[in-house]
């Protein structure tokens, strides 16, 4: 660890002191699925941290190789057979009417981003919305932050669509085109992201909603009204619906977590 | 305090796809020695769509070192002049103010030039295909102190095991041969006892892909040893060679 300290910053950390700061590393949550892992898209599993299944409000250090091996050995060889055998697979042709449909929808979007030809890269335009997420989206949130937040979400998501160039063309690899198609995702997770939180009017794990804090400044729990995971189902642009799981707790106890 | 910007010439390959001729093309760059050469190939990518231009093409994934993805030959060396690090833990504080550098692709009949420094080594997964794996059930997952196996063993296989396939042994090699990464993987399943049923099918099939596939001989010169970001030893191909010979003896398939 220290060599690769020292590689990064060419500081040698057994002389100088170290440098140390906070960087997003993960988001929690991922997509919905069910008990066997799929999600609801019949047949789309989704392994590993991609799922939401084993994040609670905290990511605990090596979650991604835990989840990865949990799901990979001991989920998916049972749930995924099991969906197969009940599955008769059946050559798919691209004449499909579904397959043709999405295949425009792509070519769509690929021609109504090549053809902004505006004047702000996607790099620039993918940084404006991460310190967005850096300054109102991190641990601390509040009400009025993430108000504003969605606000910005939104005016940097329409910059996007009337200013942002992406030189090259749609027929053969285009790496600037590529990352253009995941910031349009990012701008949706960061929105719902920020709704999310503003919704979840408690503070827990990862999520410090500074209204909502003990005297001293620990992390106030409303276990009352939000003890359950928060599914949102896609319902169109800006508009999602929420899905309660409830978190039912046969043996523990729910109590205030302290590390005084 | 900021320190002072290197001023660097840029000689970067420039190839619109695999069927067309590349050639270098000259960029002038201003870079804080503490950014990282990819850092540094994602600004200038970002003066040049401004431009208009087309975006210099390279591939990485997690800039941690770990994934493999990136992958350039720097100044005639694979990730770079340093040892043992991949591409992206290459900073520019590491070159002079006023110095020029060629930056080319990993360069192999088998790994063709997708675009600009993007190179498909998608070979690389067809040789994991042929017998990266292990397919007898091994049961429940045992207790660690009931599997007596040697520290030295499990250490070896460990060592080997650190392959990130990333291809620099290949982009090094004067024959373009991936014999360092295919004994990698055949040394981290040969050392271990789950490995032992397939052992001989496996590096049979593994080398029969490899030589389809294009990837050129070994001459030990140990050039992939020495570019390796992983530190790959070279007696992994002794051990490669001498299974593969035993392979021959003791094998049932004739050819796969």
């Amino acid at each position: 660890m220290f060599e690769i300290y020292e590689t990064i910053t060419g500081e040698n950390p057994y002389k100088s002191p170290m440098m140390i700061y906070p960087a997003p590393h993960y988001t929690m949550g991922g997509l919905w699925v069910d008990y066997n892992l799929m999600s609801n898209v019949p047949g789309l599993f989704v392994l590993g941290e991609a799922n939401f299944s084993d994040h609670g409000a905290n990511r605990l250090g090596a979650s991604a190789l835990m989840q990865g091996l949990a799901d990979g050995y001991f989920v998916i060889p049972y749930t995924m057979g099991n969906y197969l055998a009940g599955d008769k697979p059946t050559l798919v042709k691209t004449d499909h009417p579904e397959f043709e449909k999405v295949a425009k929808e792509v070519k769509d979007l690929t021609n109504k981003l090549l053809s902004i030809k505006g004047k702000r890269t996607v790099d620039d335009l993918h940084k404006q919305l991460g310190r967005i997420m850096w300054d109102n989206v991190g641990m601390g949130r509040n009400e009025a932050g993430l108000k504003k937040t969605i606000e910005q979400i939104r005016q940097v998501k329409e910059e996007f669509w009337k200013n942002v160039t992406i030189p090259g063309s749609g027929d053969d690899v285009n790496q600037t085109l590529e990352r253009a198609g995941r910031l349009v995702d990012y701008f949706e997770l960061g929105e719902l992201m920020a709704l999310d939180a503003l919704d979840r009017k408690e503070s827990c794990g990862g999520h410090f909603r500074e209204e909502y804090q003990f005297e001293d400044g620990e992390a106030k729990r409303d276990d009352e009204n939000y003890s359950y995971v928060a599914a949102w189902e896609f319902a169109g642009e800006n508009k999602w619906n929420l899905h309660k799981e409830e978190l039912k707790y046969e043996y523990v106890k729910q109590a205030i977590r302290s590390y005084k | 305090m900021e320190a002072k910007k290197l001023n660097l010439t840029l000689n970067i390959w420039r190839q619109k796809n695999s069927k067309s001729v590349g050639s270098f093309a000259e960029y002038k760059v201003q870079v804080s020695p503490d950014a990282s050469f990819l850092e540094m190939l994602d600004e200038l990518n970002n003066t040049l769509e401004l431009k208009g231009e087309e975006a210099i093409h390279f591939e990485s994934d997690c800039r941690e070192g770990i994934c493999g993805t990136c992958g350039l030959v720097i100044n005639g060396h694979a990730h770079g002049p340093l040892p043992k690090i991949a591409t992206c833990q290459l900073h520019m504080r590491n070159f002079k103010d006023g110095e020029t550098i060629w930056v080319e692709p990993f360069r192999a009949k088998a790994f063709p030039v997708i675009k600009d420094l993007m190179v498909d080594r998608s070979g690389f997964d067809v040789i994991l295909q042929a017998g990266g794996y292990v397919s007898i059930n091994t049961g429940g997952v045992p207790d660690g102190n009931a599997i007596p196996i040697q520290k030295e063993v499990s250490s070896l296989a460990m060592d080997a095991a650190a392959c990130i396939g990333c291809g620099a042994c290949v982009a090094s090699c004067k024959n373009a041969s991936a014999m360092l990464f295919v004994s990698a993987k055949v040394s981290q399943y040969a050392l271990l006892p789950q490995g032992q049923p397939e052992r001989y099918r496996r590096v049979e099939r593994m080398v029969k892909v490899m030589d389809d596939l294009g990837f050129g001989s070994c001459t030990n010169t140990y050039a992939c040893e020495a570019e390796c970001p992983k530190g790959i030893s070279v007696t992994n191909i002794a051990r490669m060679n001498r299974d593969f010979m035993m392979a021959k003896i003791k094998s049932k398939e004739v050819e796969v």
